[in-house]
This record gives C-alpha cells, structure tokens and sequence, in this order.
C-alpha cells in the first residue's frame, strides 16, 4: 500500500506555477514540448497553491518577495516538497552580497532537492524532479522516519517573515545557513 | 420486476461510483494524514499577499439601472414576439395580462427616462 501511495504521489507532481527569475524561462522550457516534463507527470503547473504540491523556485528571491513565497508554500495542502532551482534560489548565488536578495530559499522553507546551475539547463530540472521523485518513493507512510506531512507534531505552516524598514524581520528556520 | 428497475440499479452504482474515492480520500486522511489547518493556509486569498482592506465595505448599486433598461429593450422584445404571432388566436383575459406586462416595463422606462438616466454625457 506504501509503495502504491508514493508511486501515485510521485508520478502526479503538481508545481506551483510561478517564476521569480532567469531559472523561469528553463523552467517553462522543460515544461515545453521538447524536454517534456510531463513525461514524469508534472506538467500540470497549477496557477494556485491550493492544488500544488510541488513549489519550484525559480530564480533570485528579493527580500520583498520572500514573505509572499513563504505564504504561497504555507497555503499549499500537504504533502508538498521545495525544489530550490539554481544558484540563487541555494544562496543567493551572483546577487548573494546584494542589499536586497535573499541568501537562499533555505532560510525560509524546508528544501528538498537543490539543482545547482546558472540558470540550470532543463536537463538538471528534470534530473532534480527525478531525484525527488526518488525521495518520495523513499518516503514511510508510518513510524519514526515518516515525513512531516505525515507527522502529527510537524509544522504545516513555517512562519512568514515580516519586510522590514531594513531587512527581512522574523524567526527563521535555519538559523546557520 | 419493475421496468425501471434498472434505472436505479444504475443511479446507485453511479452515485457509489462518486463517492467511494471520497470515501477512500477520506478514510487515507483520517488513518495516516492528520490535518494541519492554519491562519495563513486558510486564508481566502492566495496570491502571496495578505489582503488589505475587509471585505466589509459599501458595494455601489447602480447596476440596478441597466438591469431595468435591459429588461426593458431586451426581455421585453423577447416577449414581444411570440405575443404578436399568437395575437389573433389569444383571449382577451391573455391580452390584457401582456399589455399589464407591457405597461410594468414601460413605466419603468418613463420612471428611467425621468431620471434621465438615458442622456449619455
């Protein structure tokens, strides 16, 4: 029954349809006909966070916009997994000492798969989708080791930072990165 | 057996054709997923930011006003026609209720008309 459960949740990845940057348009390119995301069957970039379960971020994440990425992941429905695609969605990439960007999406959401690259080739995005993929057929429905959707005393909502007068205000998630 | 018999047999087996998957969605949920209910996962507004005002707030009503008028011009011509291709054979008690119909609508239109709603500036 477990492996029934991942195969159907992993072969029907919805992805939330936004793009914040560069790393976008190969996005929308690997979700195009000639590298086909939807032969993994996740082509369906749903344009609202109540029907995804897949959040691909896309590119530079300026301190402005992270509250507003944060709230979209929140309001997604469980199980939903982050894909942090390219340098600056990990770090902060070229923009990293930059005033205004965010030093990584990791600071904020609980990411499972992250595909370096400036942008990364759509190529890299379905080789990261794939070891998602992966991840969620690994996943245990019951027991210690089951995922935090599956966890009663897991958070569902991660707290949404405040845009401050000077920087982004509010607790973070992962304080050391 | 009753001829219709069928009908319900096939109603039922639509119907459970509906709802078992509810049933199973629901049954999944209850036996491994708890529910993570939330302030911002059940907001109603879900493009990333927080809705400004309240939803409490005073709608203008004008709209009113071309509903009368497309009543008027449009519902009424709808009327209007099968009236005159039956007028001959009609009653005169039908008569009277559709000229009452008309007289409802263009009172409606003089009453628009007097507040000059039909001047276009």
């Amino acid at each position: 029954m477990e492996e029934l459960y991942n195969w159907g949740r992993k072969n029907s990845l919805w992805p939330l349809q936004f793009g914040l940057a560069c790393c976008a348009i190969e996005m929308i390119a690997a979700s195009m006909a000639r590298f086909d995301m939807a032969r993994f069957g996740a082509e369906v970039f749903r344009p609202s966070p109540r029907q995804a379960d897949l959040m691909i971020v896309s590119g530079t994440i300026t301190k402005k916009m992270a509250p507003q990425v944060v709230r979209l992941f929140n309001q997604m429905p469980e199980p939903k997994y982050v894909i942090a695609m390219g340098s600056c969605a990990i770090s902060g990439g070229p923009f990293r000492d930059g005033y205004n960007v965010l030093q990584g999406i990791d600071l904020y959401l609980p990411v499972d798969i992250y595909i370096p690259g400036c942008p990364p080739r759509p190529e890299a995005l379905l080789e990261g989708l794939m070891h998602l993929q992966q991840k969620i057929a690994r996943q245990r429905l019951t027991g210690p080791e089951r995922p935090r959707h599956l966890d009663e005393k897991a958070p569902g909502e991660f707290p949404v930072p405040d845009f401050g007068p000077h920087d982004l205000v509010g607790p973070r998630l992962n304080k050391d990165a | 057996m009753h001829p219709y018999l069928f009908l319900a047999v096939f109603g039922l087996a639509a119907v459970s054709f509906a709802l078992a998957p509810l049933a199973i969605a629901w049954l999944w949920a209850w036996r491994f997923s708890p529910r993570k209910p939330g302030a911002v996962k059940n907001a109603n507004y879900e493009c990333g930011l927080d809705a400004q005002p309240t939803g409490w707030v005073q709608f203008k009503f004008e709209y009113y006003l071309y509903g009368i008028i497309f009543l008027i011009f449009d519902v009424e011509t709808i009327f209007l026609l099968p009236f005159a291709a039956a007028f001959k054979g009609l009653s005169v008690a039908a008569c009277l209720a559709m000229l009452l119909f008309i007289l409802l609508l263009a009172e409606g239109l003089a009453w628009a008309w007097a507040r000059g709603v039909l001047v276009f500036k």
